[in-house]
């Protein structure tokens, strides 16, 4: 794993992305991208969907990106890159580049589990050098905090809201780690904004290895978790420590738990701290909080099955 | 929220959520939509007040299935709608062919925004305009309403759903980030709202063509589980709903999409009208740059300068009769458009020479001054 000092040294590197952004306070996804970006060490072109990262890092006079950075519509990400990684491969064949370059896509949960999934299924399939990364925040947090597919089940949105009809999002959350892991492409990992050495190292792999891989990444979202931004990556730590959020990889269709919990906690101590789930705490809504964990017990058991 | 499916009474709303309760008092029980600025107040009010109502709300993955999944609920019986902006529209244009195709009674609400591609996403724009009518591949004929208010918007949409259903296809509510956001009193009485019903068949199910029109050049339609025979596809096909792939059948389906819209505008068409009994110059205007325009109107009046004001109500099907008769009237008519010039077009074809047209462009993101339009007024006298 890579050291800390490591993660510092690489710091003092000119930035491929920059501070001085508009991103919340407490936003993981600075926390992500700055830390993938860190991990690679030749020249890095990105494309980026719609969402927060595009915006609020990307306006004039204070561009946080020191790469070629194309933004694109909602959908096509991963479409994007494919082109630009055609392109380049084209070129590098005729001779008209020679420097080895590496291609990343950036999308949000919505850009990826929703409008953008055929975009990054396609790409995935036609086997594209590039990685992909899913800065996943569990709702579309730009437009102002609409349900995604990516939304756990329980949380409270604009679009899926708590109310006396309903306690929020009733459906389960899609498991896209499993669903691009079908593709059976070279690599694809799960990580948070928590464990930084972990993202790093899984960052390294995926960017290293010839063909598609996959970031999904836990990042938190202050104002849609209603958390304190100080608390931010203590409540990520607690989606990992619960394993709402595994730590793993799936290497060349290898499954690895990455980081194991010292002690698995129950779930209600990823729930309770956030203001999503509120109405999950109410009486009349305890039945809820145990579907919850046996969701996350039983994907838990399969993924350790998968890993053993 | 209320229980209350028309919340009579008055308000204080945004034109978003104006949009939301005309739909749901023009029986509106079926909503799919997806988020995007600056429309997203829409579906989060559905969201909140359709379980109040006894109808459904969906969150789909995208615009190509929020416009998809409205068809279906219309084909499933209920009265339905999405709403969207630019880039979301855009995405919905194959499936509002296929809506206006297999004529698809539905309320598509397009809260524009500074364009092209994502544009400016929270401010206003009137980009769409063309789009609207031709965007989908094809012929076909277009009903678009453009609110200036949120009272409109609210009026509009119930006015909409009725359109949708007399002339069965999808019709527009063409308003803007600006009429969207924009915060004002708005009055709900349920007893001035009415409600055009669904035209279903009136004869046996043996006898029934889902294609065969009445009078009045426009369908019947029956829903699954009715008794009738439903085949709904997107080829042409002929009255009786099945594929027949000849110029014949094309003739007649698509010449019906076109006529039924052209030849009923006189039951469409509405404008209204300020000034223009003595009018020597004319505004046509439409939407949010109709508010600006007031002001400009106000301006020449007291500076003693003859204008009028032709406001479109509908915007598609255009009012060409009535423009070509104001045209002969008058020395020149101005267009202010937060577009670089989409309507003007229309209006410059129905004046047909008879009177110069001037664009007063916008490109989006803000609004005219009123003294811009007063200044092309003065130029053209």
């Amino acid at each position: 794993m890579a050291s800390l000092e490591t993660l510092a040294k690489r710091e003092e590197k000119k930035r491929k992305f920059e501070s001085g952004h508009s991103l919340c306070s407490g936003c993981g996804l600075p926390i992500a991208v700055r830390t993938i970006l860190n991990s690679t060490d030749g020249p890095v072109v990105a494309s980026n969907a719609t969402g927060c990262l595009e915006v609020a890092t990307s306006r004039f006079p204070t561009s946080a990106w020191n790469i070629p950075w194309i933004h694109n519509a909602f959908e096509n990400a991963a479409a994007t890159i494919s082109g630009a990684e055609s392109a380049y491969r084209s070129m590098k064949k005729k001779g008209k580049i020679d420097k080895d370059v590496n291609f990343l896509a950036f999308a949000g949960d919505g850009g990826t589990y929703d409008i953008g999934f055929q975009s990054l299924s396609g790409a995935l399939e036609r086997g594209h050098d590039f990685t992909y990364v899913t800065l996943d925040n569990g709702a579309y947090m730009n437009t102002g905090i609409q349900r995604s597919s990516a939304t756990p089940k329980g949380a409270s949105t604009t679009t899926a809201p708590a109310g006396e009809e309903k306690y929020g999002k009733q459906e389960k959350r899609k498991n896209l780690t499993e669903i691009v892991a079908a593709h059976e492409i070279p690599y694809v990992g799960q990580a948070s904004i928590s464990h930084l050495q972990d993202l790093a190292d899984k960052a390294e792999k995926a960017i290293h290895r010839d063909g598609p891989a996959f970031l999904n990444v836990l990042s938190t979202c202050q104002l849609g978790w209603r958390i304190p931004p100080k608390d931010s990556v203590k409540v990520a730590q607690k989606g990992v420590d619960t394993c709402f959020w595994p730590l793993y990889e799936v290497d060349e269709g290898e499954h690895n738990i990455t980081y194991e919990p010292k002690e698995k906690l129950p779930i209600k101590e990823w729930l309770e701290p956030q203001k999503r789930f509120a109405a999950l705490f109410k009486t009349g809504n305890e039945e809820v909080i145990e579907e919850i964990q046996e969701d996350v017990d039983e994907d838990w058991e399969k993924l350790q099955a998968k890993a053993s | 929220m209320s229980d209350e499916a028309i919340m009579t009474g008055k308000h204080f709303m945004n034109g978003d959520e104006a949009c939301a309760e005309g739909a749901l008092a023009a029986g509106c029980r079926f909503f799919a939509g997806y988020p995007i600025t600056p429309q997203s107040e829409i579906a989060e009010r559905m969201s909140k007040r359709m379980p109040e109502v006894g109808g459904r709300f969906i969150q789909m993955e995208d615009e190509l299935s929020s416009i998809a999944a409205v068809l279906g609920g219309s084909w499933g019986g209920s009265r339905a709608m999405t709403a969207t902006s630019g880039p979301g529209f855009s995405l919905m244009m194959e499936n509002i062919g296929l809506g206006m195709m297999t004529e698809t009674p539905c309320v598509i609400a397009n809260i524009q925004r500074g364009s092209p591609s994502t544009g400016l996403p929270t401010a206003v724009g009137q980009g769409d305009m063309m789009q609207a009518q031709w965007g989908s591949h094809g012929d076909y004929g277009v009903i678009a309403y453009a609110p200036t208010s949120p009272q409109e918007m609210f009026d509009f949409t119930v006015k909409a759903f009725n359109k949708a259903e007399q002339y069965m296809m999808p019709v527009f509510v063409m308003a803007d980030e600006k009429i969207g956001h924009m915060r004002e009193r708005v009055e709900i009485d349920e007893s001035k709202v009415e409600i055009y019903p669904r035209r279903k068949p009136e004869v046996d199910p043996d006898e029934f063509k889902p294609y065969e029109p009445d009078d009045d050049l426009v369908p019947r339609m029956a829903s699954a589980g009715e008794g009738y025979r439903v085949h709904v596809t997107g080829l042409t096909h002929n009255q009786q709903g099945y594929p027949q792939l000849d110029v014949e059948t094309q003739q007649e389906k698509v010449g019906r999409l076109v006529d039924k819209v052209d030849k009923n505008k006189d039951d469409i068409v509405e404008l209204d009208t300020i000034g223009i009994e003595d009018a020597e110059v004319l505004i046509v205007s439409y939407g949010m740059a109709f508010r600006t325009a007031m002001g400009a109107y106000k301006q020449a009046r007291e500076k003693g300068i003859k204008a009028g004001i032709v406001r479109l109500v509908t915007v598609w099907p255009f009012p060409e009769d009535e423009i070509k008769e104001f045209s002969k009237q008058v020395k020149g008519i101005v267009v202010p458009e937060i577009n670089l010039g989409q309507m003007v077009r229309e209006v410059e074809r129905a004046s047909a020479g008879n009177t110069e047209v001037k664009l007063v462009p916008h490109p989006g993101g803000g609004l005219h001054e009123p003294e811009q339009i007063l200044e092309s007024l003065e130029a053209l006298l």
